[in-house]
């Protein structure tokens, strides 16, 4: 019972926060338009409408986030004690986080600290390696090439994208193990003798990160870019402007919104990975995911692993609003 | 060499060097599956074998997997479609200032890491369970069930703005023609919008459908006891790797590359019948034209 | 069942927007009625009122005497054919044109009987079951009119449906429609902005401006007595003149212009000392040996010629910028004058209309 109290403070909280129905004019215009849904819809046809759409938006995105932030400001309890007096609210999943179990030697949890900072920089990092390597082709594909070429690029693009996630890590361990194909041909040639560990030093788990979010990218970009008329491009060249100038002042900030989607999308995703870090990996360096992982399915601590992955989720929420602000685009244009 | 010159042939050395990264992993991966070596390797080759192939056809792990996967998928599809289109449609319809709330609702499982939708699915259905009393056997505990809730979180999502997109080119004078001609509303939407809206809801179920099989980061937290393709070869990943899984992958490659090709195919021959109708119709003016001193036709009649 | 059309002091607005103001007309039945004016005059609206997608924020739209408020579109005896024709590119021409049938029940097999005596009516019976985006731009504008006559409606609205199609075509589908409409004997109302439509095609025209019905009329009457300096201006070519009335009685007024005193008929009852505009069209201007001083002659260098063939076009210095125009019959004389003449012109009195100072319409 207590469950549903909470549950319905949360709604309402979350109604408060973010300001969902600002006004209650607005909840009874929209109760009105509701009337004339169904006079215009016929009862069938609106309950189909009405319910697939709240059971997913009620029932599959909203009450399961927030239970979600309800549940990691609870104890783990065993399943017995679950809806009973010892199943209150407590800070302690956050507290751990910051500052580890109670009587450690050090001040703070530097050990995941670090993992989560980690994962967030590394994020930041391949964002901006895949920004920097797709936006040459996209530019290319966009204004360049034309019908049939275009057209074969985007298949060979695709085409490496239909394999699955877990797969193409695998690829890259092949490529990077320390028996794998790149020490091979530098043993052959003779520069190392003990093979490096590629994996260990993360260089295997940044390039697949990297190759994981091209398309992601450069889809963005390249719809961007597109838009762009051609004769802006001539025109600047037609003034003297260098090559470097007309891209950043012609044709990047066109492609602005493109550039903030594609960034959004691949941090997002970088910052959730999970296979990829699981398999390139070093034994030693984690993935924040994977603290959440483990948190799971090894330390079998679930409200605990909620509030991680709540710190992750408010972690994307910010990066989200902060791009928005930076490149000043709405967010309609970004989840395009 | 003009500097023209020197341009193109940057230019086409990056996309040399591009397409080289994107291609190289996966050769050297399907190269691997025909290595005689027990470990997934390329040099030193050990000679040629198919036999990794066969080896994959009797890992009842994998194919539980495989089969697992494909009614997820399934299931996926029978869900997210009608979410999608239903969503998209009301997108039209809402009351146009909760238009932007109702968005980014929507929208969010987009943006969302994978992981958290997996977590929330799981964490909220057990609670669900617990209060409803549900045997450990019940489907609030079922990793199939929940996987595809979880999965239909977002792929809903993806379809949706599949439909969206296809909506925006929809001609809404067609909607005031039919009611204008006596439709309701709700014939408008079968005889009208529904046909209309017909491609898009295949290429939505194959979305669904692929996004669903590949999807590892909610499934994860989702499956539970039970496993899908990618759950079993992430553990096998793990666990230290066999070439079978090298294998594996040719075949999938093999598969997309037959789809792309047919698509590629279908999409020529949809171009040619188009452009032959255009034809007819040019011919048909031109005709017109010609008997445009006659008597006007109704008049004949 | 009689299916007049009657606008009762329509008003429509859009906010702060009047796009129809206090409109008032009866359409009889069986009447190829046109609305014509340039863009934004509210034409559109005034079809979408009476179609129903809309109902006015004020006053009543009534079809054979009943009142249409509320009456959503889907319910109201009317059939419009849209600007765009808004065929149905997913169904074959026979489909299209059953579908009003299709939606009201109608069994396949009845469908199917009045499809095919529709598509024999338009001539297309060898089309049935083609796709409509296989049809060129003709035979989809006869599709749309069949599809729109299936569900027999007492009126049928048309929305500038000829305007995508090429010249010579339009003009086919004048001559066509209007043998169609007499044909089926229903009423008409048709949108357009091409003067030359409204002309051949109505039995009455209503001339619109910025949401005010300027005229109601037929063809000569729009044409030889308008009533407004917008009519005058709009339809047809005609010579405008500025000036203040200096006499004027019941039949006719005469203004002080810079070419002196210039007489038309008053029919709109100017009194003197109005500001007024006199209305010359070019065929009712004459090359002539009259002194200056006579009355209602001209007297002006000429700035340009163009010609035509049977006659020739003749500019002269106007009153403004614009010069005057006029057209001379070339009957193969040398009696045509040079670019740089001074000519004189005269005109009937009985055949230039002097008109309240009012908007003219852009050219």
């Amino acid at each position: 019972m207590s469950d549903f109290i909470v549950l319905f403070l949360a709604v309402l909280l979350a109604l408060l926060v973010k300001p969902l129905v600002e006004k209650r004019a607005e909840a009874f215009a929209a109760a009105v338009t509701g009337i004339t849904f169904v006079q215009r819809n016929g009862v069938m046809l609106s309950a189909y409408l009405i319910l697939a759409v709240l059971g997913w938006a009620v029932f599959m995105i909203i009450l399961p986030q927030l239970y979600m932030v309800d549940f990691s400001f609870r104890h783990n309890l065993p399943f017995d004690q679950v809806g009973g007096p010892n199943d209150t609210h407590t800070f302690d999943n956050y507290r751990y986080l910051l500052f580890g179990r109670e009587g450690d030697e050090e001040m703070f949890n530097w050990l995941h600290l670090k993992v989560f900072f980690k994962t967030i920089l590394a994020s930041a990092c391949v964002t901006l390696f895949d920004l920097a390597i797709c936006y040459p082709i996209a530019y290319y594909m966009a204004q360049v090439a034309r019908g049939g070429k275009a057209r074969l690029l985007v298949l060979c693009l695709i085409i490496p994208f239909w394999v699955n996630e877990i797969l193409r890590a695998f690829a890259f361990r092949i490529l990077f193990g320390t028996s794998g194909v790149i020490n091979s041909v530098l043993m052959g040639l003779g520069f190392t003798d003990q093979g490096v560990d590629f994996l260990r030093a993360d260089v295997g788990l940044y390039a697949g990160l990297t190759y994981a979010y091209i398309l992601l990218m450069i889809f963005p970009l390249y719809n961007a870019i597109e838009s762009l008329d051609h004769n802006q491009v001539e025109a600047a060249r037609d003034l003297g402007s260098p090559w470097w100038r007309i891209h950043f002042r012609v044709v990047m900030p066109h492609a602005k919104p493109g550039i903030a989607s594609g960034c959004t999308m691949v941090f997002m995703l970088s910052a959730g990975a999970l296979a990829a870090p699981q398999i390139l990996g070093g034994p030693s360096s984690l993935w924040f995911t994977q603290v959440i992982y483990q948190w799971f399915f090894t330390g079998l601590n679930w409200p605990q692993g909620s509030a991680y992955a709540f710190v992750l989720l408010a972690t994307c929420i910010v990066f989200v609003m902060t791009i928005m602000r930076v490149f000043n685009v709405r967010f309609g244009e970004i989840a395009k | 060499m003009t500097s023209s010159n020197v341009m193109r042939f940057m230019v086409g050395f990056y996309i040399l060097l591009f397409f080289g990264y994107l291609f190289g992993p996966l050769i050297m991966m399907g190269a691997a599956a025909f290595n005689e070596s027990p470990f997934p390797q390329v040099v030193p080759w050990e000679g040629f074998t198919m036999k990794w192939f066969g080896q994959l056809a009797q890992d009842d792990q994998m194919i539980e997997g495989i089969t697992n996967s494909l009614i997820i998928g399934l299931g996926v599809v029978c869900l997210s479609v009608p979410i999608s289109l239903a969503a998209a449609v009301m997108m039209g319809q809402i009351y146009e200032r909760l238009r932007p709330y109702y968005y980014v609702i929507v929208v969010s499982p987009v943006l969302t890491p994978g992981v958290i939708l997996g977590i929330s699915t799981l964490v909220f259905w057990d609670r669900l369970g617990v209060l409803a009393e549900a045997e450990y056997e019940s489907i609030f505990y079922n990793g199939m069930f929940l996987s595809v809730v979880g999965q239909s979180t977002f792929i809903s999502a993806y379809c949706m703005l599949v439909f969206m997109a296809r909506l925006q080119r929809f001609d809404r004078t067609q909607e005031e023609a039919a009611l204008d001609l006596g439709a309701t509303h709700v014939q408008v939407f079968w005889k009208i919008l529904i046909p209309f809206l017909r491609p898009a809801i295949f290429s939505a179920a194959i979305l669904a459908f692929l996004t669903s099989f590949e999807n590892y980061n909610t499934t994860v937290f989702t499956i539970q006891a039970e496993s899908t393709l990618t759950t079993v070869l992430a553990g096998k990943v793990r666990m230290g790797t066999q070439p079978d899984l090298s294998a594996l992958a040719v075949i999938i490659v093999m598969i997309t590359l037959i789809g792309a090709v047919t698509h590629e195919i279908m999409r020529r021959r949809e171009m040619a019948r188009e452009e032959a109708a255009r034809e007819e119709a040019m011919r048909a003016d031109e005709k017109i034209d010609k008997t445009l001193g006659a008597k006007p036709i109704a008049a004949t009649n | 069942m009689s299916a007049d059309v009657e606008l009762d002091h329509v008003t429509i607005r859009f906010g702060d927007f009047t796009a129809v103001d206090d409109a008032n007309l009866r359409i009889e039945d069986g009447e190829f009625f046109s609305f014509l004016g340039p863009s934004g005059c509210g034409k559109t609206t005034i079809l979408r009122a009476v179609s129903g997608f809309m109902d006015p924020t004020e006053g009543e739209v009534r079809i054979g005497g009943r009142n249409m408020r509320g009456i959503g579109p889907n319910r109201r005896p009317t059939a419009l054919i849209f600007q765009n024709l808004a065929l149905f590119p997913l169904m074959t021409v026979a489909d299209n044109i059953a579908f009003g049938l299709e939606v009201r029940g109608v069994s396949k097999f009845e469908r199917r009987k009045r499809a095919d005596e529709l598509l024999a009516l338009i001539a297309l019976s060898d089309q049935a079951d083609k796709l409509v985006t296989a049809l060129s731009g003709g035979q989809r504008q006869r599709v749309a009119i069949a599809r729109a006559l299936a569900v027999e409606p007492d009126v049928l609205l048309l929305d500038e449906p000829l305007s995508a199609l090429d010249l010579k075509l339009r003009q086919h589908m004048r001559t066509e429609l209007r043998t169609i409409q007499q044909r089926v004997g229903i009423t008409f109302i048709y949108i357009t902005h091409d003067q030359g439509e409204a002309l051949t095609m109505s039995d009455r025209i209503a001339v619109m401006s910025q949401g005010i019905i300027q005229q109601v009329g037929n063809g000569s009457e729009i044409y030889n007595n308008p009533a407004t300096a917008f009519v005058a201006s709009f339809v047809g070519e005609n010579n405008p003149f500025h000036g203040h009335v200096s006499k004027a009685d019941d039949q006719h007024a005469v203004m002080d212009t810079k070419f002196g005193p210039l007489r038309g008929r008053n029919s709109q009852g100017l009194r003197a000392g109005d500001r007024a505009i006199l209305f010359v069209r070019p065929e009712s201007l004459s090359l002539t040996n009259g002194a200056a001083g006579d009355g209602n002659v001209i007297e002006s260098p000429v700035v340009n010629e163009e010609f035509e063939g049977h006659f020739v076009k003749i500019y002269l210095a106007g009153e403004g910028p614009k010069p005057i125009g006029l057209s001379v019959t070339n009957d193969g004389a040398d009696s045509i004058p040079n670019v740089g003449d001074t000519i004189r012109v005269a005109f009937d009195p009985e055949r230039a209309n002097m008109l309240p100072m009012g908007e003219l319409a852009d050219e």
